[in-house]
């Protein structure tokens, strides 16, 4: 499957794929994030129970302290 | 177009900054120096010594609510901006009742679980507002790293999105400053396309 994270092309082995599983997969540990497929904001509780598809469009930030 | 004309169309509107610190203070006096209409300021904090360093706030300010010192600074730059401002902790039951009407909201907290705590609130109980986020502007210097990502209508970030604060990258004026004014640049972009809509109540 391809995916578009943060405008960029993705592309993993598997034909669907779970928030979480790509968090790991791509080493983003960093505790504090927002993440938005295809527009919608995917609270923490659903990282676990929330599937990325083909073609979804997937927007990260990174929190960082400080303001 | 005109300062003016500008100044006449920011007028009609309403913005709301959550947290009155480095990021709130500075961004509150660059939309009040261009004539946004109303301004809801929402803080908890009295200001410290410590916070002259960075925030909009004067010696003389010193132990007095952040809320209360910036609505004054305001009213002496410019009295005709109407400042609401409310001494509350913000939670995820609150945002929504406080900034209420806001056509645009600006996230300028200082800890990073509270960043994401208002915009899960935003995102998914305000439907549709924009909300402008400063994210990455500890310590000095790389200038160059500090940039604006729109990530969709109603999402925009600010900041280097990787500095974090710590004792040795503490927050300064320069870069929190420069963060500060890019939120109220991108404010001021997304009022001025927008027209107000007819108030029916």
């Amino acid at each position: 499957m391809k995916i578009f994270l943060n405008n960029r092309e993705q592309e993993f082995g598997q034909e669907t794929i779970k928030v979480s599983e790509m968090l790991f997969l791509k080493k983003f540990s960093f505790k504090m994030k927002i993440i938005k497929i295809n527009g919608v904001l995917i609270s923490k509780e659903k990282y676990d129970s929330t599937i990325i598809q083909d073609g979804d469009d997937v927007q990260m930030l990174y929190l960082m302290s400080g303001g | 177009m005109k300062f003016s004309e500008i100044k006449t169309h920011l007028g009609k509107f309403r913005v709301g900054i959550a947290g009155a610190g480095g990021l709130g203070s500075n961004c509150a006096i660059a939309l009040a120096r261009s004539g946004v209409g109303t301004l809801v300021l929402s803080d908890f904090d009295v200001i410290e010594e410590p916070n002259l360093n960075r925030q909009y706030f004067f010696t003389d300010q010193v132990g007095i609510m952040k809320t209360i010192a910036l609505k004054e600074n305001i009213a002496r730059i410019n009295p005709e901006v109407f400042v609401i401002i409310h001494q509350k902790r913000l939670d995820r039951t609150n945002i929504p009742e406080i900034f209420s009407g806001c056509n645009v909201i600006v996230e300028a907290f200082d800890r990073s679980d509270m960043k994401e705590m208002l915009i899960e609130t935003v995102q998914l109980k305000m439907h549709g507002t924009p909300l402008v986020v400063g994210s990455g502007m500890a310590g000095w210097g790389k200038s160059e790293d500090i940039r604006c990502r729109k990530i969709d209508d109603t999402l925009y970030v600010c900041g280097d999105e990787s500095s974090e604060v710590s004792d040795n990258m503490p927050p300064m004026a320069p870069r929190v400053g420069m963060v500060a004014n890019m939120q109220a640049n991108v404010v001021i972009e997304i009022l001025m396309k927008m027209k107000l809509k007819e108030n029916h109540s």
